[in-house]
Protein backbone atom coordinates (compact mmCIF):
# COMPACT_ATOMS: atom_id res chain seq x y z
CA UNK A 1 0.00 0.00 0.00
CA UNK A 2 1.98 3.14 -1.17
CA UNK A 3 0.47 6.89 0.30
CA UNK A 4 -0.60 4.71 3.86
CA UNK A 5 -0.33 8.06 6.07
CA UNK A 6 -2.50 9.85 3.87
CA UNK A 7 -5.22 7.16 2.59
CA UNK A 8 -5.81 5.71 5.98
CA UNK A 9 -6.45 8.90 7.78
CA UNK A 10 -8.94 9.91 4.72
CA UNK A 11 -10.65 6.53 5.22
CA UNK A 12 -10.66 7.15 8.67
CA UNK A 13 -12.34 10.86 7.96
CA UNK A 14 -14.70 9.10 5.52
CA UNK A 15 -16.35 6.37 7.87
CA UNK A 16 -16.83 8.76 10.68
CA UNK A 17 -18.58 10.98 8.45
CA UNK A 18 -20.41 8.32 7.44
CA UNK A 19 -21.63 6.75 10.86
CA UNK A 20 -21.93 10.05 12.14
CA UNK A 21 -25.75 9.23 13.10
CA UNK A 22 -24.76 6.40 15.12
CA UNK A 23 -22.10 7.79 17.08
CA UNK A 24 -24.05 10.79 17.57
CA UNK A 25 -27.58 8.98 18.35
CA UNK A 26 -25.05 7.15 21.21
CA UNK A 27 -27.80 4.07 21.16
CA UNK A 28 -30.33 6.03 22.96
CA UNK A 29 -33.25 6.98 20.59
CA UNK A 30 -34.15 10.02 22.40
CA UNK A 31 -37.70 11.46 23.19
CA UNK A 32 -40.27 9.39 21.50
CA UNK A 33 -42.91 12.17 20.61
CA UNK A 34 -46.45 12.36 23.06
CA UNK A 35 -48.92 14.56 21.70
CA UNK A 36 -51.34 15.31 25.15
CA UNK A 37 -55.02 14.46 23.98
CA UNK A 38 -57.41 16.65 24.06
CA UNK A 39 -59.77 16.14 26.75
CA UNK A 40 -63.15 17.45 26.02
CA UNK A 41 -63.39 15.99 22.56
CA UNK A 42 -63.32 12.34 21.37
CA UNK A 43 -62.60 12.56 17.59
CA UNK A 44 -60.45 14.36 15.59
CA UNK A 45 -61.79 15.74 11.91
CA UNK A 46 -60.69 12.70 10.41
CA UNK A 47 -59.48 9.22 10.93
CA UNK A 48 -55.89 9.70 13.15
CA UNK A 49 -53.92 7.86 11.02
CA UNK A 50 -54.49 10.66 8.26
CA UNK A 51 -54.20 13.00 10.18
CA UNK A 52 -50.88 12.09 11.53
CA UNK A 53 -50.16 11.86 7.99
CA UNK A 54 -51.32 14.52 5.97
CA UNK A 55 -52.36 17.39 8.87
CA UNK A 56 -50.79 19.83 7.32
CA UNK A 57 -52.27 19.30 3.78
CA UNK A 58 -55.35 19.32 5.12
CA UNK A 59 -54.89 22.99 6.82
CA UNK A 60 -53.49 24.68 3.71
CA UNK A 61 -56.84 22.74 2.05
CA UNK A 62 -58.89 24.70 4.38
CA UNK A 63 -56.77 27.25 3.83
CA UNK A 64 -57.63 28.01 0.11
CA UNK A 65 -60.75 26.31 0.45
CA UNK A 66 -61.94 28.97 3.11
CA UNK A 67 -59.83 32.41 2.28
CA UNK A 68 -59.88 32.45 -1.42
CA UNK A 69 -62.50 29.91 -2.88
CA UNK A 70 -65.20 31.16 -0.68
CA UNK A 71 -65.44 27.12 0.95
CA UNK A 72 -67.97 26.19 4.45
CA UNK A 73 -66.52 27.48 7.23
CA UNK A 74 -67.73 24.75 9.53
CA UNK A 75 -67.60 20.99 9.01
CA UNK A 76 -68.83 18.14 10.49
CA UNK A 77 -66.37 15.17 10.88
CA UNK A 78 -67.33 11.44 10.83
CA UNK A 79 -68.79 10.63 14.45
CA UNK A 80 -70.86 14.29 14.11
CA UNK A 81 -68.80 16.72 15.70
CA UNK A 82 -69.06 20.05 14.43
CA UNK A 83 -65.68 22.21 13.68
CA UNK A 84 -64.19 25.14 12.41
CA UNK A 85 -62.58 24.82 8.96
CA UNK A 86 -59.90 26.67 10.49
CA UNK A 87 -56.45 26.87 12.27
CA UNK A 88 -56.64 29.31 15.59
CA UNK A 89 -60.43 28.56 15.67
CA UNK A 90 -60.55 24.79 14.77
CA UNK A 91 -57.67 22.52 15.27
CA UNK A 92 -56.79 24.96 18.70
CA UNK A 93 -60.06 24.63 20.42
CA UNK A 94 -59.39 21.21 20.46
CA UNK A 95 -55.40 20.67 20.80
CA UNK A 96 -55.71 23.45 23.34
CA UNK A 97 -51.73 23.98 23.62
CA UNK A 98 -49.26 24.15 21.05
CA UNK A 99 -46.21 23.50 22.94
CA UNK A 100 -47.80 20.13 24.24
CA UNK A 101 -49.65 18.68 21.32
CA UNK A 102 -48.37 20.18 17.99
CA UNK A 103 -44.44 20.96 18.95
CA UNK A 104 -44.18 17.50 20.71
CA UNK A 105 -43.94 16.13 16.96
CA UNK A 106 -42.64 18.81 15.42
CA UNK A 107 -39.56 19.44 17.39
CA UNK A 108 -38.75 15.61 17.07
CA UNK A 109 -39.35 15.73 13.22
CA UNK A 110 -37.62 19.46 13.12
CA UNK A 111 -40.00 21.44 11.41
CA UNK A 112 -41.45 24.99 12.20
CA UNK A 113 -44.27 25.56 10.67
CA UNK A 114 -44.25 29.35 9.86
CA UNK A 115 -48.20 29.50 10.21
CA UNK A 116 -47.47 30.90 13.50
CA UNK A 117 -45.56 34.09 12.65
CA UNK A 118 -49.27 35.70 12.06
CA UNK A 119 -51.97 33.24 13.13
CA UNK A 120 -52.42 33.26 17.30
CA UNK A 121 -51.22 30.30 19.12
CA UNK A 122 -53.28 29.66 22.50
CA UNK A 123 -52.57 31.09 25.21
CA UNK A 124 -50.24 28.43 27.63
CA UNK A 125 -52.36 27.80 31.18
CA UNK A 126 -49.40 25.97 32.62
CA UNK B 1 -31.64 0.98 -26.19
CA UNK B 2 -29.00 1.06 -23.48
CA UNK B 3 -31.04 3.66 -21.28
CA UNK B 4 -34.15 1.68 -21.63
CA UNK B 5 -31.90 -1.25 -20.15
CA UNK B 6 -31.36 0.91 -17.38
CA UNK B 7 -34.71 1.92 -17.43
CA UNK B 8 -36.07 -1.43 -17.14
CA UNK B 9 -33.52 -2.23 -14.39
CA UNK B 10 -34.85 0.30 -12.22
CA UNK B 11 -38.38 -0.34 -12.83
CA UNK B 12 -37.60 -3.86 -11.80
CA UNK B 13 -36.26 -3.04 -8.65
CA UNK B 14 -39.22 -0.58 -7.82
CA UNK B 15 -41.55 -3.85 -8.52
CA UNK B 16 -39.76 -6.10 -6.75
CA UNK B 17 -39.71 -3.30 -3.57
CA UNK B 18 -43.38 -2.65 -4.13
CA UNK B 19 -44.19 -7.09 -3.90
CA UNK B 20 -41.83 -7.23 -0.56
CA UNK B 21 -43.55 -4.48 1.25
CA UNK B 22 -46.77 -6.20 1.11
CA UNK B 23 -46.03 -9.60 1.48
CA UNK B 24 -45.89 -10.38 5.49
CA UNK B 25 -42.20 -10.41 6.51
CA UNK B 26 -41.72 -7.90 3.82
CA UNK B 27 -40.98 -4.32 5.44
CA UNK B 28 -38.94 -6.39 8.48
CA UNK B 29 -37.09 -7.58 5.89
CA UNK B 30 -36.64 -3.77 4.05
CA UNK B 31 -36.99 -1.75 7.21
CA UNK B 32 -34.53 -3.86 9.79
CA UNK B 33 -32.47 -6.39 7.36
CA UNK B 34 -31.43 -4.84 4.60
CA UNK B 35 -30.37 -1.20 5.60
CA UNK B 36 -27.79 -2.79 7.66
CA UNK B 37 -26.33 -5.21 4.56
CA UNK B 38 -26.36 -2.51 2.42
CA UNK B 39 -24.50 0.03 4.86
CA UNK B 40 -22.07 -2.73 5.45
CA UNK B 41 -21.54 -3.07 1.58
CA UNK B 42 -20.78 -0.12 1.07
CA UNK B 43 -18.39 0.69 4.33
CA UNK B 44 -16.76 -2.61 3.74
CA UNK B 45 -16.94 -2.17 -0.34
CA UNK B 46 -15.44 1.59 -0.26
CA UNK B 47 -12.50 0.96 1.43
CA UNK B 48 -11.49 -2.31 -0.46
CA UNK B 49 -11.63 -0.17 -3.55
CA UNK B 50 -9.76 2.03 -2.26
CA UNK B 51 -7.21 0.13 -0.41
CA UNK B 52 -7.02 -1.71 -3.86
CA UNK B 53 -6.46 1.12 -5.57
CA UNK B 54 -3.50 1.86 -3.45
CA UNK B 55 -2.15 -0.72 -4.20
CA UNK B 56 -1.01 0.71 -7.41
CA UNK B 57 2.02 2.29 -7.41
CA UNK B 58 2.44 6.34 -9.15
CA UNK B 59 5.59 6.53 -10.67
CA UNK B 60 5.80 9.77 -11.84
CA UNK B 61 4.84 13.60 -11.24
CA UNK B 62 1.88 13.96 -13.33
CA UNK B 63 2.38 17.59 -14.66
CA UNK B 64 -0.74 19.32 -15.56
CA UNK B 65 -0.16 21.87 -18.46
CA UNK B 66 -2.69 23.78 -17.10
CA UNK B 67 -0.65 26.29 -15.38
CA UNK B 68 3.06 28.01 -16.00
CA UNK B 69 5.20 25.44 -13.20
CA UNK B 70 7.45 26.53 -11.23
CA UNK B 71 10.99 27.22 -12.45
CA UNK B 72 13.21 30.04 -13.27
CA UNK B 73 12.46 32.86 -10.32
CA UNK B 74 11.38 35.28 -12.93
CA UNK B 75 8.75 33.27 -14.46
CA UNK B 76 5.90 33.28 -12.40
CA UNK B 77 4.82 30.18 -11.74
CA UNK B 78 0.77 29.22 -11.24
CA UNK B 79 0.26 27.75 -7.65
CA UNK B 80 -2.76 26.18 -7.82
CA UNK B 81 -3.16 25.31 -10.93
CA UNK B 82 0.29 23.98 -11.30
CA UNK B 83 1.31 23.38 -7.84
CA UNK B 84 4.93 22.55 -6.44
CA UNK B 85 3.77 22.95 -2.83
CA UNK B 86 2.05 20.52 -0.64
CA UNK B 87 -0.63 23.24 0.15
CA UNK B 88 -0.64 24.40 -3.10
CA UNK B 89 -1.83 21.07 -3.58
CA UNK B 90 -4.43 21.22 -0.99
CA UNK B 91 -5.72 24.29 -2.36
CA UNK B 92 -5.84 22.47 -5.79
CA UNK B 93 -7.77 19.65 -4.39
CA UNK B 94 -10.44 21.71 -2.70
CA UNK B 95 -11.41 23.88 -5.75
CA UNK B 96 -11.39 20.45 -7.59
CA UNK B 97 -13.87 18.76 -5.39
CA UNK B 98 -16.00 21.83 -4.19
CA UNK B 99 -15.63 23.74 -7.28
CA UNK B 100 -15.06 20.91 -10.14
CA UNK B 101 -12.59 22.68 -12.18
CA UNK B 102 -11.72 19.90 -14.67
CA UNK B 103 -15.03 19.95 -15.94
CA UNK B 104 -15.10 23.75 -16.29
CA UNK B 105 -12.04 23.16 -18.71
CA UNK B 106 -14.47 21.15 -20.94
CA UNK B 107 -13.89 21.86 -24.66
CA UNK B 108 -16.07 21.04 -27.76
CA UNK B 109 -14.51 19.81 -30.97
CA UNK B 110 -16.61 20.86 -34.26
CA UNK B 111 -15.56 20.13 -37.44
CA UNK B 112 -17.28 23.61 -39.87
CA UNK B 113 -16.72 24.07 -43.45
CA UNK B 114 -13.88 24.23 -44.97
CA UNK B 115 -12.88 21.55 -42.94
CA UNK B 116 -11.90 23.65 -40.17
CA UNK B 117 -11.56 21.92 -36.99
CA UNK B 118 -12.32 23.98 -34.28
CA UNK B 119 -12.42 23.97 -30.36
CA UNK B 120 -14.77 26.07 -27.97
CA UNK B 121 -15.16 25.71 -24.59
CA UNK B 122 -18.17 23.79 -23.30
CA UNK B 123 -19.27 24.93 -19.48
CA UNK B 124 -23.17 22.70 -19.88
CA UNK B 125 -21.44 19.11 -17.84
CA UNK B 126 -19.74 21.92 -15.36
CA UNK B 127 -23.23 23.80 -14.47
CA UNK B 128 -25.31 20.39 -14.44
CA UNK B 129 -22.53 18.66 -12.26
CA UNK B 130 -22.75 21.79 -9.70
CA UNK B 131 -26.55 21.68 -10.03
CA UNK B 132 -26.92 18.04 -8.89
CA UNK B 133 -24.08 17.64 -6.21
CA UNK B 134 -25.10 20.69 -4.45
CA UNK B 135 -28.72 19.72 -4.64
CA UNK B 136 -27.70 15.79 -3.03
CA UNK B 137 -25.68 17.24 -0.73
CA UNK B 138 -28.60 19.42 0.68
CA UNK B 139 -31.09 17.01 0.16
CA UNK B 140 -28.61 14.45 2.25
CA UNK B 141 -27.88 16.73 5.06
CA UNK B 142 -31.76 17.68 5.08
CA UNK B 143 -32.25 13.78 5.83
CA UNK B 144 -30.21 13.84 8.64
CA UNK B 145 -33.33 15.22 10.48
CA UNK B 146 -34.50 11.76 10.39
CA UNK B 147 -31.60 9.96 11.65
CA UNK B 148 -30.49 12.20 14.85
CA UNK B 149 -32.69 13.09 17.96
CA UNK B 150 -32.54 16.04 19.01
CA UNK B 151 -31.69 17.47 15.47
CA UNK B 152 -28.58 19.50 15.96
CA UNK B 153 -29.11 23.38 14.45
CA UNK B 154 -27.18 22.93 11.01
CA UNK B 155 -29.35 20.64 9.44
CA UNK B 156 -32.70 23.00 11.22
CA UNK B 157 -30.13 25.90 9.39
CA UNK B 158 -30.24 24.22 6.10
CA UNK B 159 -33.81 23.01 5.81
CA UNK B 160 -34.96 26.13 6.71
CA UNK B 161 -33.13 28.11 4.02
CA UNK B 162 -34.62 24.77 1.87
CA UNK B 163 -37.80 25.79 2.28
CA UNK B 164 -37.65 29.63 2.68
CA UNK B 165 -40.10 29.77 -0.60
CA UNK B 166 -42.42 28.69 1.79
CA UNK B 167 -44.77 27.62 -1.12
CA UNK B 168 -47.39 24.77 0.26
CA UNK B 169 -47.56 22.84 3.08
CA UNK B 170 -45.56 20.52 3.92
CA UNK B 171 -42.88 23.53 2.50
CA UNK B 172 -41.88 23.19 -0.97
CA UNK B 173 -38.08 22.28 -0.40
CA UNK B 174 -35.57 23.92 -3.47
CA UNK B 175 -33.12 21.02 -3.41
CA UNK B 176 -35.43 18.87 -4.38
CA UNK B 177 -36.85 20.59 -7.42
CA UNK B 178 -33.30 20.87 -8.31
CA UNK B 179 -31.89 17.59 -7.65
CA UNK B 180 -34.43 16.43 -10.07
CA UNK B 181 -33.86 19.32 -12.94
CA UNK B 182 -30.11 18.27 -12.42
CA UNK B 183 -30.51 14.50 -12.65
CA UNK B 184 -32.38 14.96 -15.90
CA UNK B 185 -30.16 17.72 -17.30
CA UNK B 186 -27.37 15.25 -17.13
CA UNK B 187 -29.23 12.46 -18.97
CA UNK B 188 -30.51 14.40 -21.59
CA UNK B 189 -26.93 15.43 -21.85
CA UNK B 190 -26.10 11.57 -22.31
CA UNK B 191 -29.31 10.83 -23.99
CA UNK B 192 -29.18 14.20 -27.31
CA UNK B 193 -25.31 14.72 -27.73
CA UNK B 194 -24.49 12.19 -29.93
CA UNK B 195 -20.60 11.87 -29.16
CA UNK B 196 -21.59 11.37 -25.47
CA UNK B 197 -24.79 9.10 -26.03
CA UNK B 198 -22.43 6.91 -28.37
CA UNK B 199 -19.60 6.27 -25.54
CA UNK B 200 -22.89 5.84 -22.67
CA UNK B 201 -23.01 2.69 -21.42
CA UNK B 202 -25.90 1.26 -18.68
CA UNK B 203 -23.51 1.59 -15.75
CA UNK B 204 -23.72 5.35 -16.54
CA UNK B 205 -27.51 5.44 -16.74
CA UNK B 206 -28.64 3.24 -14.04
CA UNK B 207 -26.98 5.27 -11.54
CA UNK B 208 -28.90 8.36 -12.89
CA UNK B 209 -32.03 6.85 -12.81
CA UNK B 210 -31.88 5.06 -9.71
CA UNK B 211 -30.90 8.38 -8.14
CA UNK B 212 -34.03 10.06 -10.28
CA UNK B 213 -36.12 7.38 -8.81
CA UNK B 214 -34.97 7.27 -5.31
CA UNK B 215 -35.57 11.11 -5.76
CA UNK B 216 -38.81 10.99 -7.37
CA UNK B 217 -40.34 8.58 -4.87
CA UNK B 218 -39.17 10.85 -2.09
CA UNK B 219 -41.26 13.90 -3.78
CA UNK B 220 -44.54 11.37 -3.95
CA UNK B 221 -43.55 10.51 -0.49
CA UNK B 222 -43.48 14.14 1.24
CA UNK B 223 -45.80 15.84 -1.74
CA UNK B 224 -48.82 13.71 -2.32
CA UNK B 225 -48.58 10.02 -0.79
CA UNK B 226 -47.68 11.11 2.48
CA UNK B 227 -46.73 9.15 5.47
CA UNK B 228 -46.06 9.18 9.18
CA UNK B 229 -42.89 10.85 9.25
CA UNK B 230 -43.04 10.68 13.26
CA UNK B 231 -42.83 7.14 12.46
CA UNK B 232 -40.30 6.83 9.71
CA UNK B 233 -38.12 8.84 12.29
CA UNK B 234 -39.04 6.13 14.83
CA UNK B 235 -37.94 3.81 12.16
CA UNK B 236 -34.54 5.36 11.46
CA UNK B 237 -33.44 6.26 14.66
CA UNK B 238 -33.99 2.93 15.41
CA UNK B 239 -31.62 1.69 12.80
CA UNK B 240 -28.93 4.30 14.28
CA UNK B 241 -29.27 3.09 17.67
CA UNK B 242 -29.12 -0.91 16.97
CA UNK B 243 -32.90 -1.32 18.27
CA UNK B 244 -34.88 -1.88 14.69
CA UNK B 245 -38.10 -0.96 14.93
CA UNK B 246 -41.36 -0.79 12.71
CA UNK B 247 -43.87 1.25 14.23
CA UNK B 248 -47.22 2.22 13.61
CA UNK B 249 -48.16 2.10 10.21
CA UNK B 250 -46.19 3.43 7.35
CA UNK B 251 -46.65 3.69 3.73
CA UNK B 252 -45.46 1.22 1.12
CA UNK B 253 -44.09 4.03 -0.89
CA UNK B 254 -41.38 4.20 2.54
CA UNK B 255 -40.33 1.06 1.61
CA UNK B 256 -39.77 1.54 -1.91
CA UNK B 257 -37.77 4.56 -1.05
CA UNK B 258 -35.40 3.01 1.57
CA UNK B 259 -35.16 -0.44 -0.76
CA UNK B 260 -34.40 2.30 -3.71
CA UNK B 261 -31.54 3.62 -1.28
CA UNK B 262 -30.33 0.53 -0.28
CA UNK B 263 -29.87 -0.55 -3.63
CA UNK B 264 -27.80 2.32 -4.17
CA UNK B 265 -25.49 2.22 -1.40
CA UNK B 266 -24.80 -1.85 -2.20
CA UNK B 267 -24.20 -0.58 -5.85
CA UNK B 268 -21.89 2.04 -5.05
CA UNK B 269 -18.66 0.91 -4.67
CA UNK B 270 -18.81 -1.42 -7.82
CA UNK B 271 -19.69 1.56 -9.88
CA UNK B 272 -18.55 5.16 -11.43
CA UNK B 273 -20.05 6.34 -8.51
CA UNK B 274 -17.00 5.41 -6.45
CA UNK B 275 -15.27 8.87 -7.74
CA UNK B 276 -16.10 10.29 -4.45
CA UNK B 277 -13.51 8.46 -3.22
CA UNK B 278 -11.54 8.36 -6.36
CA UNK B 279 -11.25 11.75 -6.87
CA UNK B 280 -8.87 12.31 -4.20
CA UNK B 281 -6.55 9.75 -5.70
CA UNK B 282 -6.40 11.17 -8.89
CA UNK B 283 -2.67 11.31 -9.62
CA UNK B 284 -3.48 14.70 -12.13
CA UNK B 285 -4.79 16.27 -9.17
CA UNK B 286 -3.03 15.07 -5.35
CA UNK B 287 0.83 14.94 -6.46
CA UNK B 288 3.07 18.47 -6.30
CA UNK B 289 4.78 19.21 -9.56
CA UNK B 290 7.73 19.04 -8.15
CA UNK B 291 9.69 16.95 -10.10
CA UNK B 292 12.86 20.01 -11.19
CA UNK B 293 13.65 20.14 -7.28
CA UNK B 294 12.91 16.66 -5.85
CA UNK B 295 14.15 13.36 -6.87
CA UNK B 296 11.27 10.60 -7.09
CA UNK B 297 12.26 7.17 -8.09
CA UNK B 298 10.09 5.00 -9.75
CA UNK B 299 8.62 3.26 -6.72
CA UNK B 300 8.07 -0.37 -8.79
CA UNK B 301 12.18 -0.39 -9.71
CA UNK B 302 13.88 -3.51 -9.26
CA UNK B 303 15.75 -3.45 -6.16
CA UNK B 304 18.79 -5.89 -7.38
CA UNK B 305 19.01 -3.82 -11.18
CA UNK B 306 21.51 -1.27 -10.12
CA UNK B 307 21.63 2.40 -11.81
CA UNK B 308 24.20 1.47 -14.83
CA UNK B 309 25.93 4.61 -16.24
CA UNK B 310 27.28 5.27 -19.91
CA UNK B 311 31.07 4.92 -18.68
CA UNK B 312 30.35 1.47 -16.92
CA UNK B 313 29.00 0.54 -19.95
CA UNK B 314 31.75 1.30 -21.70
CA UNK B 315 34.06 -0.29 -19.68
CA UNK B 316 31.95 -3.15 -19.80
CA UNK B 317 31.44 -3.47 -23.85
CA UNK B 318 34.57 -1.99 -24.98
CA UNK B 319 36.51 -4.59 -26.46
CA UNK B 320 33.69 -5.86 -28.63
CA UNK B 321 32.80 -1.82 -29.45
CA UNK B 322 35.94 -1.37 -30.46
CA UNK B 323 36.37 -4.46 -33.14
CA UNK B 324 32.81 -3.13 -34.16
CA UNK B 325 34.60 0.60 -34.65
CA UNK B 326 31.97 2.36 -32.71
CA UNK B 327 33.85 5.11 -31.47
CA UNK B 328 34.50 5.26 -27.67
CA UNK B 329 35.39 7.96 -25.08
CA UNK B 330 38.30 6.40 -23.38
CA UNK B 331 40.64 4.34 -25.40
C1 LIG C 1 -63.20 18.39 17.50
C2 LIG C 1 -61.97 18.48 18.18
C3 LIG C 1 -60.72 18.36 17.28
C4 LIG C 1 -60.40 19.21 16.29
C5 LIG C 1 -61.16 20.40 15.71
C6 LIG C 1 -59.12 18.76 15.79
N1 LIG C 1 -58.71 17.65 16.48
FE1 LIG C 1 -57.03 16.60 16.18
N2 LIG C 1 -57.60 15.23 17.51
C7 LIG C 1 -58.72 15.32 18.30
C8 LIG C 1 -58.79 14.15 19.14
C9 LIG C 1 -59.88 13.84 20.17
C10 LIG C 1 -57.67 13.36 18.82
C11 LIG C 1 -57.29 12.02 19.42
C12 LIG C 1 -57.99 10.95 18.64
C13 LIG C 1 -57.64 9.57 19.08
O1 LIG C 1 -56.55 9.38 19.62
O2 LIG C 1 -58.45 8.71 18.79
C14 LIG C 1 -56.95 14.07 17.80
C15 LIG C 1 -55.79 13.60 17.21
C16 LIG C 1 -54.99 14.35 16.36
C17 LIG C 1 -53.72 13.96 15.84
C18 LIG C 1 -53.02 12.64 16.10
C19 LIG C 1 -52.26 12.74 17.40
C20 LIG C 1 -51.58 11.47 17.79
O3 LIG C 1 -51.39 11.30 18.99
O4 LIG C 1 -51.25 10.69 16.94
C21 LIG C 1 -53.24 14.98 15.09
C22 LIG C 1 -51.91 15.05 14.34
C23 LIG C 1 -54.23 16.01 15.11
N3 LIG C 1 -55.29 15.60 15.89
C24 LIG C 1 -54.11 17.22 14.46
C25 LIG C 1 -55.17 18.10 14.32
C26 LIG C 1 -55.11 19.25 13.45
C27 LIG C 1 -53.89 19.69 12.65
C28 LIG C 1 -56.32 19.83 13.51
C29 LIG C 1 -56.78 21.04 12.70
C30 LIG C 1 -56.74 20.81 11.28
C31 LIG C 1 -57.13 19.08 14.42
N4 LIG C 1 -56.38 18.02 14.90
C32 LIG C 1 -58.42 19.39 14.77
C33 LIG C 1 -59.65 16.35 18.31
C34 LIG C 1 -59.68 17.38 17.41
C1 LIG D 1 -48.87 36.18 6.39
C2 LIG D 1 -49.62 35.82 7.55
C3 LIG D 1 -50.16 34.38 7.57
C4 LIG D 1 -49.43 33.23 7.57
C5 LIG D 1 -47.89 33.08 7.54
C6 LIG D 1 -50.35 32.15 7.62
N1 LIG D 1 -51.63 32.63 7.64
FE1 LIG D 1 -53.34 31.53 7.66
N2 LIG D 1 -54.43 33.21 7.56
C7 LIG D 1 -53.93 34.48 7.56
C8 LIG D 1 -55.07 35.41 7.46
C9 LIG D 1 -54.92 36.91 7.45
C10 LIG D 1 -56.23 34.63 7.38
C11 LIG D 1 -57.64 35.15 7.19
C12 LIG D 1 -58.48 34.95 8.39
C13 LIG D 1 -59.93 35.10 8.01
O1 LIG D 1 -60.27 35.83 7.09
O2 LIG D 1 -60.71 34.40 8.65
C14 LIG D 1 -55.81 33.26 7.43
C15 LIG D 1 -56.68 32.17 7.40
C16 LIG D 1 -56.30 30.86 7.50
C17 LIG D 1 -57.22 29.74 7.50
C18 LIG D 1 -58.70 29.77 7.29
C19 LIG D 1 -59.66 30.18 8.29
C20 LIG D 1 -59.26 30.74 9.61
O3 LIG D 1 -59.87 31.67 10.07
O4 LIG D 1 -58.34 30.20 10.23
C21 LIG D 1 -56.47 28.62 7.66
C22 LIG D 1 -56.95 27.18 7.74
C23 LIG D 1 -55.09 29.04 7.74
N3 LIG D 1 -55.02 30.40 7.64
C24 LIG D 1 -54.02 28.17 7.87
C25 LIG D 1 -52.71 28.57 7.84
C26 LIG D 1 -51.62 27.65 7.88
C27 LIG D 1 -51.73 26.14 7.97
C28 LIG D 1 -50.48 28.38 7.81
C29 LIG D 1 -49.04 27.86 7.82
C30 LIG D 1 -48.71 26.89 6.83
C31 LIG D 1 -50.88 29.78 7.72
N4 LIG D 1 -52.24 29.85 7.73
C32 LIG D 1 -49.99 30.80 7.65
C33 LIG D 1 -52.61 34.85 7.66
C34 LIG D 1 -51.55 33.99 7.62
C1 LIG E 1 -48.26 13.22 15.46
C2 LIG E 1 -47.30 14.27 15.43
C3 LIG E 1 -47.78 15.67 15.00
C4 LIG E 1 -48.69 16.47 15.63
C5 LIG E 1 -49.44 16.18 16.90
C6 LIG E 1 -48.76 17.66 14.85
N1 LIG E 1 -47.93 17.60 13.77
FE1 LIG E 1 -47.75 18.98 12.30
N2 LIG E 1 -46.29 17.88 11.45
C7 LIG E 1 -45.84 16.66 11.91
C8 LIG E 1 -44.73 16.24 11.10
C9 LIG E 1 -43.94 14.96 11.29
C10 LIG E 1 -44.54 17.23 10.12
C11 LIG E 1 -43.47 17.24 9.03
C12 LIG E 1 -43.93 16.54 7.83
C13 LIG E 1 -42.87 16.50 6.78
O1 LIG E 1 -41.80 17.09 6.95
O2 LIG E 1 -43.12 15.89 5.76
C14 LIG E 1 -45.55 18.24 10.36
C15 LIG E 1 -45.70 19.37 9.59
C16 LIG E 1 -46.64 20.33 9.81
C17 LIG E 1 -46.85 21.47 8.98
C18 LIG E 1 -46.07 21.80 7.70
C19 LIG E 1 -44.73 22.40 8.08
C20 LIG E 1 -43.82 22.67 6.92
O3 LIG E 1 -43.38 23.79 6.81
O4 LIG E 1 -43.54 21.75 6.16
C21 LIG E 1 -47.85 22.21 9.52
C22 LIG E 1 -48.41 23.50 9.00
C23 LIG E 1 -48.28 21.51 10.71
N3 LIG E 1 -47.52 20.37 10.85
C24 LIG E 1 -49.27 21.95 11.56
C25 LIG E 1 -49.60 21.33 12.74
C26 LIG E 1 -50.45 21.90 13.75
C27 LIG E 1 -51.11 23.25 13.65
C28 LIG E 1 -50.51 21.01 14.77
C29 LIG E 1 -51.22 21.15 16.11
C30 LIG E 1 -52.63 21.31 16.01
C31 LIG E 1 -49.72 19.87 14.40
N4 LIG E 1 -49.16 20.10 13.17
C32 LIG E 1 -49.57 18.75 15.16
C33 LIG E 1 -46.31 15.95 12.98
C34 LIG E 1 -47.28 16.39 13.85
Amino acid sequence: MYDKEKIIPGLIVFVLIAVFPILYNRGNAGHIPNPEKPKAARECVRPVQDMRESHMQLLIDWRTDVIRDNGARYATAAGGTRYARSLQLGCMKCHDSKRKFCDECHNYAAVKPYCWDCHIEPKENM
Amino acid sequence: MKVLQSLLLVLALIVIALVVAVIPGGQTLIGKVLPYLAFAVFIGGFIAKVVGWSRSPVPFRIPTTAGQEESLPWIKPNRFDNPSTTFGVIVRMLLEVTMFRSLFRNTKAEIHDGPKLVYGSSKYLWLFALIFHYSFLTVVIRHLRLFLNPVPGFVQAISFADGFLQVGSPSVMISGLTLVLGVLLLLLRRMIRPQVRYISLVNDYFPLLLILSIAVSGILMRYFLRVDIVSVKQLIVGLATFHPVIPGQVGAIFFVHLFLVCCLMAYFPFSKLMHMGGVFLSPTRNMANNSRKVRHINPWNDPAIKPHSYADYEDEFREFMKEAEIPVEKE
